[in-house]
């Protein structure tokens, strides 16, 4: 099923002429309504109307978070305080919250987006949806909770938390579609099984899950214990929440909706655009939005685009599902490593949650990478042998994935530190 | 058969003496133990006389802990007795993986706990040449 056949199938010559138009516009209204895009675009020498094609997006500033904490709360908006319908915040781990507005025209676009994502989900108007994702400043809940309404679902908005009730309403509502984060979904079976629920009295077919990164082997084990097609939807509040990308039923990459937001891949170091294919940072134009417009806002996430056709019939471009964040990204011997990556490999020795952490230093003049790797139930062995192997398999494969060699460590359970919410993942004791 | 605890250690000041402690409080009483170790790390295999309560408590406290059975054998206190028992297996091309010393004895002979993979094929090969092979009952009460 698709929602809107128009646009999301738009031949690509025709989708380029549309997404040129509306970035015109869009360097329009930005040069002329925030002062610190009309600062940046005077910097860099370049006007509104100098814009000929796509190409010339390379010649325009970027945006970083930084820049709308900077501007904090209201800054960045394009338009005066009575056309705003609506706030969303993002968490501030650290000092204040992201801000982001929406006019009434952002929440219908937006309305749009998240029906196509849930269509791309299974979501029909005959689906009954429980969106347990939170409400609130959160994009999430009313994201999805719009969406879900826009396709004449049936909505349950109970939010995020409450587990037992969120099974109790799942049994009893008769839920045919999830939507909440990988990690709650994981929870929720978890939970069932502890409550002895008897999974196949349940009617859920789909699992619109996003909000966090999370692997191929999560997909696996939520499809498999909950019983459903577990669908990956990208967003971030910076751009407009949920509802930015979705993978269709293929589930082979998400849809980035390309007539809202035109993406690039950029290298995270040298700021340079790379071609399809290749691993970068993830960067979003938005094209439509009248609230907050962002010109090559930096999501810090790194991804690859893909451009051939998908067999559903859509023809906006896929991104791989998150691999990692520049943040955590590390430098060692002139090769860019994410911690996901060692996860990767981490998860394929059979591991569903694996802790660990990265330790790097650097003897003389040469980086050394320490993984220590807590050893589980399942790697345990009462033979040395065993145990050995494993850490040389380990070894093996981040030498063969990443081309740098590691010194593997397993250490005892619970003795990497936890930390609430975000794992610590790396120690870098390299002074610089 | 017997029931050997194995866990995971790490070569860290304290971590031994911590599964002893843990042990001790809950009155499981340590009858044998080997560890294996290499630079980074340790196993520690223990026989004990109560191994589902030492496993349970271990697994409380957060060890990675695992429950093998192994053999045990008497072994003529003598030169030359553990060859003797030790070639029963060899003629059966059955491979030990490991092997300690019990801290008791039953008789005047010594007490060996024998780790193979084929422990069926072990026991029977051990018995037909008249080898005292013990059951998890009487080692655990020793």
């Amino acid at each position: 099923m698709i929602w809107n056949q128009h646009y999301e199938c738009m031949p690509r010559e025709q989708l380029k002429d549309l997404q040129l138009e509306r970035l015109r516009k869009t360097l329009e209204r930005v040069y002329h309504n925030v002062p610190f895009y009309r600062q940046k675009l005077q910097e860099a020498g370049f006007e509104p109307g100098d814009l000929q094609s796509l190409d010339d997006l390379q010649k325009l500033p970027f945006t970083a978070k930084q820049d709308l904490r900077d501007n904090y709360p209201f800054g960045m908006f394009a338009v005066p305080m009575s056309e705003i319908v609506r706030v969303h915040a993002s968490s501030g781990t650290t000092g204040k919250p992201t801000v982001v507005g929406y006019t009434r025209s952002d929440i219908n676009t937006w309305a749009e987006l998240m029906a196509r994502t849930l269509t791309c989900g299974g979501t029909t108007k005959n689906s009954v949806i429980q969106v347990a994702y939170g409400y609130g400043l959160f994009t999430g809940g009313l994201g999805v909770h719009y969406g879900a309404e826009r396709i004449g679902a049936s909505v349950i908005p109970i939010s995020g938390g409450n587990t037992q009730r969120q099974i109790m309403l799942m049994e009893d509502f008769g839920t045919t579609v999830l939507a909440c984060t990988p990690s709650y979904a994981i929870y929720l079976a978890e939970a069932m099984e502890e409550m002895g629920v008897d999974k196949k009295r349940l009617k859920l077919q789909y699992g619109v899950f996003g909000a966090e990164p999370w692997s191929e082997r999560m997909r696996q084990e939520i499809e498999k214990r909950l019983n459903i097609k577990a669908i990956d939807i990208y967003g971030l509040s910076e751009v407009i929440g949920p509802g930015v990308a979705s993978e269709c039923q293929e589930q082979k990459g998400l849809h980035i909706f390309e007539d809202h937001f035109l993406p690039e891949v950029i290298d995270p170091v040298t700021e340079k655009p790379l071609p399809f294919g290749e691993k970068g940072e993830l960067v979003f134009t938005s094209l439509t939005k009248e609230g907050i417009p962002i010109i090559r806002y930096r999501t810090r996430d790194i991804t690859t685009l893909k451009a051939e056709v998908c067999p559903c019939g859509r023809t906006h471009v896929r991104m791989e599902k998150i691999m990692g964040r520049t943040d955590d990204m590390l430098i060692i011997r002139g090769v860019n490593v994410f911690p996901s990556q060692i996860e990767s490999v981490l998860l394929e020795i059979g591991d569903t949650e694996p802790h660990y952490l990265l330790v790097v230093d650097r003897k003389g003049s040469l980086d050394e990478l320490e993984v220590q790797v807590e050893v589980s139930q399942a790697m345990f062995s009462d033979k040395v042998k065993g145990l050995e192997t494993l850490e040389k398999m380990i070894h093996h494969r981040i030498e063969s994935l990443l081309g740098i060699s590691a010194k593997v460590k397993l250490v005892e359970p619970h003795s990497i530190p936890r930390s609430e919410g975000k794992a610590k993942r790396v120690i870098d004791k390299r002074s610089l | 058969m017997v029931k050997q605890i194995s866990l995971f250690l790490e070569n860290k000041e304290g971590r031994l003496a911590r599964v002893c402690r843990i042990l001790g409080d809950a009155g499981v009483n340590i009858r044998a133990l080997s560890i294996a170790d290499t630079s980074n790390f340790g196993v520690l295999r223990l026989i004990v006389n109560q191994p589902d309560t030492a496993y349970q408590i271990l697994k409380q406290n957060g060890f990675v802990a695992d429950i093998t059975e192994v053999i045990a054998v008497e072994v003529p206190d003598q030169p030359g007795g553990l060859a003797g028992t030790l070639e029963i297996l060899e003629k059966k091309s059955i491979n030990v993986e490991y092997m300690y010393a019990f801290l008791g004895t039953t008789s005047q002979d010594a007490l060996v706990i024998l780790r193979v993979e084929n422990i069926a094929g072990a026991v029977e090969a051990l018995e037909a040449a008249n080898v005292k092979v013990l059951q998890g009952e009487e080692v655990y009460s020793l």
